[in-house]
């Protein structure tokens, strides 16, 4: 059973058996993407990162010497011999010895013991109360999770240093007392990290798959959600095993330790009562605390990397100028249209070289028009549309060509005027709208700030106009969903919300990728409506991206048909739906369910677009399509076809005719 | 390809699934507010190996309805009947066993898979949660479940991180099919997909269907996905089945203003077309609003 599909277009008057390249007698099982990186396990990934391996080792290091203390040194680390006291280094005492005739080596060997016995009972009692508690209070809720913050937030509420050394100072000391205590204090964050993580898994559709698939709770959360907490509780089990080593040391340090337990912070009491006599007493406990804290550290940071397996976008600045030659001042030149895109070619590094995602682009947008942007998924019409309003992602680069908006190069300006632009003259509807509404704000302050700022509207104002939009994008209840909260909106309401904002400043030119999507057809035709009435009203130009062709029949003036980076055709709403003339706009209008013979199979176009690196060289589309002949290995160039432009050589030859 | 479960061999007369008068009601907040009920007594039938489309718009329970059959929302009154066996208000536990033969399918392709385990592990889960397989058992099973919905083997070994859109949702109807299902829960499986794609899953869930003699509950909400691959057609607002008839009845001349409206609203991909419906479409609006 696999995807062979039939040729997707009605036959061509002057009737060439399409041509068989060899790609396409392969079964159109779908191809996975070639250039995936290659993948390493948690393991693979922490052996490569170096810090996180010389941390492992360092504390590896610091394991074995508190183990095999009795091994390293003969001396005990309690026995005083008079001879000792403050002794230089010798061979008998390769550190010489302590204010009271201790071997400092010892010391420093049997002090490891305790400091990692310390860090390991905090961490394990936090852990050991956080985790259980904050899974069952985030996955099954109710009075649990009532009950449970509510002790969590209390903790939390406590000075826990000052409660500890009260409570050390009252009880006497006690190393496993006091560090249970430190435990049981740092149990709150750790609960409340786990509980947070748990209620965000909780809701995500695979989590609902697991259930549905039949797995126990118990499972649901070993297998599910614990992998996705393990990486922030790695975190914060290294912090806080860091600050029982520390508390601990200080606790021994002021001298409220067990008298006869070798530590590193009774090493420093004793050291700052001889500063003067022996400097190098306090260097010892001091470089061990220091060393083993930031080795514990380090070792969480580079656990942490290595099971977060999602690549990290890079800390850099997310949008970046174009890089190239220094353009003269962006001068204004009237066009006569409000948009003209020239030559766009965007860009990624990638190994071996460069990945041009989209590949001289060219479009035009006047005033008032609305041009329709389609193509299968990953054909670019995004990163298009992204290096028009230089939103680029982290590595993408606009390498070259003109985007003129209004006669000024867009691609030129100085991210300050850009910014001046965007949200003001230039609106943008992303593509996703939850990820672009940030969750820890209310919608109506993220709707109300921008109008604030671009029209200089006064708050009560700006809230008005912002509630009268909501009410234009057939929100019904506007009120309510400007006191929400992003995760309290469905997605279709959190798309009319971007929609709403990005429509508010009236702009010049919109940017809308997949605005409706997500909507209704009732609300999608509500929204188109508001849309064609913004273009009638202001002229708004528009750029729409769109899987939905019946949108574009809808609303589109024009057409620009994206494949594989490049454009393949453009032509007027008309005739292209009447007369595609590029044999990949002829396969796409075949794949729609039209209505005639229910559950016949639907014509498809075989196989899937090719990723950036294994384009063919000639015809990008040729592999798939049904027309492909030999001449079609060379790359067309565009050339004019009724009131566009096509990019197909035999079309271009008018080998093909369309009969339609 | 696996065939369906053969358990309780169903009398041909008796419908798979029968949902009456189903009621579900979500408390919100305060204990003092009443719940908010989101399904008034909706009664539907599911026979084996056809396909019943429900469409309507957002919020007017559709994905509640496919949810508590999966038993993941709150029934507060009616039932759930599925191969003679009241399913609803069972336990989690006793659950897991019916829910062998109801699985699903949801519409994020990109939110269903979890992304940090590879595509062989989230296929091997559904096989061994209930001990039916192996693990060497499972593995093969794998081979042939992504086979059967035109995957690679090796896709076994990725993560959903890597695949396309399409992709994914091909590997959540494989672990749909994975414990041989009686019924798919298909919850706008295509609404994510691209043009092109989508015809390839559509096709792909028609052929499975005629393969395994799997039921769907497709629910959409375009009227000419689902005409296209639904027997019959249900068609819910703010709650309720306002209309439930033969799929070519209900997407060419259907009986309910709402269902009228909802169909005007559709765009086809015709300019000319498009530009009379729209017409149509205002005219009737500016009558008043239809369906409430
Ligand atoms: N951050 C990035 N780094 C490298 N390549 C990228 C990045 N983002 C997108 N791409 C690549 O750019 C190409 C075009 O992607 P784009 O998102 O523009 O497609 P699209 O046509 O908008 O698809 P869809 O219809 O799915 O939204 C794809 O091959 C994609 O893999
Ligand atoms: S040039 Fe490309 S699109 Fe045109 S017939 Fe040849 S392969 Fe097909
Ligand atoms: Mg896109």
């Amino acid at each position: 059973m696999n995807d062979n599909q039939t040729a997707a277009i009605a036959p061509p008057t002057a009737a060439e058996a399409p041509a068989q390249s060899p790609d396409r007698a392969k079964p159109a099982a779908e191809s996975v993407p070639a250039a995936a990186p290659r993948r390493h396990g948690p393991a693979g990934r922490f052996l490569r990162d170096p810090i996180a391996v010389a941390a492992a080792a360092v504390l590896l290091l610091v394991i074995a010497t508190g183990v095999c203390a009795g091994l390293l040194t003969e001396h005990g680390p309690n026995k005083a011999a008079l001879d000792a006291v403050l002794a230089d280094p010798s061979g008998t005492h390769p550190l010489g010895g302590d204010g009271s005739g201790r071997d400092v080596l010892s010391r420093l060997l049997y002090g490891s013991r305790t400091s990692l016995f310390a860090g390991a009972i905090a961490t394990g009692v936090a852990l050991l109360i956080g985790v259980p508690t904050g899974l069952a209070a985030g996955y099954v809720g109710g009075w649990w999770d009532a009950l449970s913050s509510w002790v969590a937030n209390l903790f939390l509420a406590l000075p826990g240093v000052v409660v500890l050394l009260a409570l050390v100072a009252v009880r006497g000391p006690g190393l496993v007392g006091s560090m249970v205590v430190l435990g049981v204090l740092t149990a709150a964050p750790v609960f409340r990290l786990v509980r947070g993580e748990v209620k965000r898994v909780r809701g995500e559709p695979y989590v609902d798959a697991a259930r549905v698939a039949g797995l126990s709770d118990p499972r649901i959360m070993g297998r599910h959600i614990l992998r996705v907490v393990r990486v922030p509780i790695i975190t914060q089990a290294s912090l806080i095993f860091g600050l029982a080593l520390i508390i601990e040391s200080g606790i021994a340090f002021l001298g409220l330790g067990e008298a006869d337990r070798a530590s590193w912070g009774a090493m420093l009491n004793d050291a700052s009562v001889h500063v003067y006599d022996n400097a190098m007493l306090s260097v010892w406990p001091g470089a061990a605390i220091t060393l083993t804290v930031l080795a514990v550290t380090l070792l969480g940071a580079g656990l942490r990397d290595a099971f977060e397996d999602a690549p990290k976008p890079p800390a850099a600045t997310r949008r970046r100028r174009v890089r190239g030659p220094a353009r003269e001042p962006a001068v204004r030149v009237d066009t006569g249209a409000l948009l003209v895109v020239d030559g766009l070619e965007v860009a990624y590094p990638a190994p071996g070289g460069e990945a041009a995602v989209v590949d001289a682009v060219s479009l035009r947008v006047d005033r008032g028009e609305i041009l329709g942007l389609v193509g299968e998924s990953g054909c670019g019409k995004t990163q298009t549309a992204l290096a028009v309003l230089r939103l680029l992602p982290v590595g993408g680069e606009i390498r070259s060509g003109r985007v003129m908006f209004d006669g000024r190069d867009l691609a030129a300006l100085s991210e300050r005027d850009v910014n001046a632009l965007r949200g003001r003259r230039i609106g943008y509807i992303p593509q996703d709208p939850m990820s672009n509404l940030d969750p820890s704000f209310r919608i109506g302050s993220q709707l109300v700030e921008p109008l604030r700022a671009h029209l200089g509207l006064s708050r009560d104002a700006a809230r008005r106009r912002a509630l009268e939009l909501l009410d234009r994008v057939g929100i019904a209840d506007p009120a309510r969903v400007f006191a929400a909260y992003p995760h309290q909106v469905s997605g279709g309401m959190a798309q009319r919300v971007l929609i709403a904002g990005a429509v508010a400043a009236e702009p010049d030119l919109l940017i809308a990728d997949e605005p409706t999507t997500a909507l209704d057809v009732t609300v999608q035709a509500e929204i188109l409506d508001l849309l064609r009435s913004l273009r009638r009203e202001h002229g708004m130009g528009m750029i729409l991206v769109t899987h939905d062709l019946g949108v574009v029949a809808d609303i589109c003036d024009r057409v620009a048909v994206m494949y594989a980076g490049e454009i393949v055709e453009t032509a007027t709403s008309a005739d292209l739906f009447a007369r595609p003339a590029h044999p990949y706009s002829a396969a796409l209008l075949a794949a729609i369910p039209d209505g005639a013979g229910a559950r016949s199979r639907l014509p498809t176009i075989p196989d899937r677009v090719p990723s950036v690196h294994d384009r063919p060289s000639g015809c990008r589309f040729a592999p798939r399509c049904a027309y492909a002949a030999p001449g079609c290995a060379v790359h067309p160039e565009p050339t004019t076809h009724r009131d566009g432009a096509v990019r197909c050589v035999r079309v271009e030859n008018e080998v093909i005719v369309w009969n339609r | 390809m696996e065939p369906v479960n053969a358990t309780a061999a169903a009398d041909p007369a008796q419908p798979l699934l029968t949902i009456d008068k189903l009621v579900v009601e979500y408390r919100t907040g305060g204990r003092r507010r009443p719940p908010l009920r989101v399904l008034h007594e909706v009664s539907l039938e599911v026979h084996a190996h056809e396909t019943l489309g429900l469409v309507g718009e957002s919020g007017s329970g559709k994905t509640t309805l496919g949810r508590a059959v999966l038993g993941l929302a709150p029934v507060a009154g009616g039932t759930i009947t599925f191969a003679g066996t009241r399913i609803d208000g069972l336990g989690r536990r006793a659950r897991r066993g019916p829910s062998r033969d109801i699985q699903v399918v949801f519409q994020d392709p990109y939110g269903s898979l979890n992304p940090s385990m590879t595509i062989g592990d989230i296929l091997t889960e559904p096989l061994t949660a209930r001990h039916t397989h192996t693990r060497r058992a499972a593995r093969e099973r794998i081979g042939e479940l992504l086979d059967a919905v035109g995957l690679p083997a090796d896709t076994a070994a990725r993560s959903a991180r890597e695949l396309s859109g399409g992709q994914r949702q091909r590997v959540a109807i494989a672990r749909a099919l994975a414990p041989g299902p009686r019924l798919i829960i298909c919850d706008e499986p295509v609404s994510a997909l691209d043009l092109s794609t989508r015809a390839q899953v559509i096709n792909l869930l028609v052929e499975l269907q005629q393969a395994t003699g799997v039921a769907y509950l497709f629910i959409a909400h375009d009227l000419s996905v689902v005409g296209h691959v639904s027997d019959r057609v249900a068609v819910m607002s703010r709650g309720e089945i306002v209309e439930c008839a033969d799929a070519t009845r209900v997407t060419t001349d259907p009986e309910h203003p709402y269902t009228r409206n909802l169909l005007l609203a559709a765009p086809v991909p015709d300019p000319a077309r498009q530009a009379q419906r729209r017409a149509a479409r205002h005219r009737l609006a500016a009558q008043g609003s239809p369906a409430g």
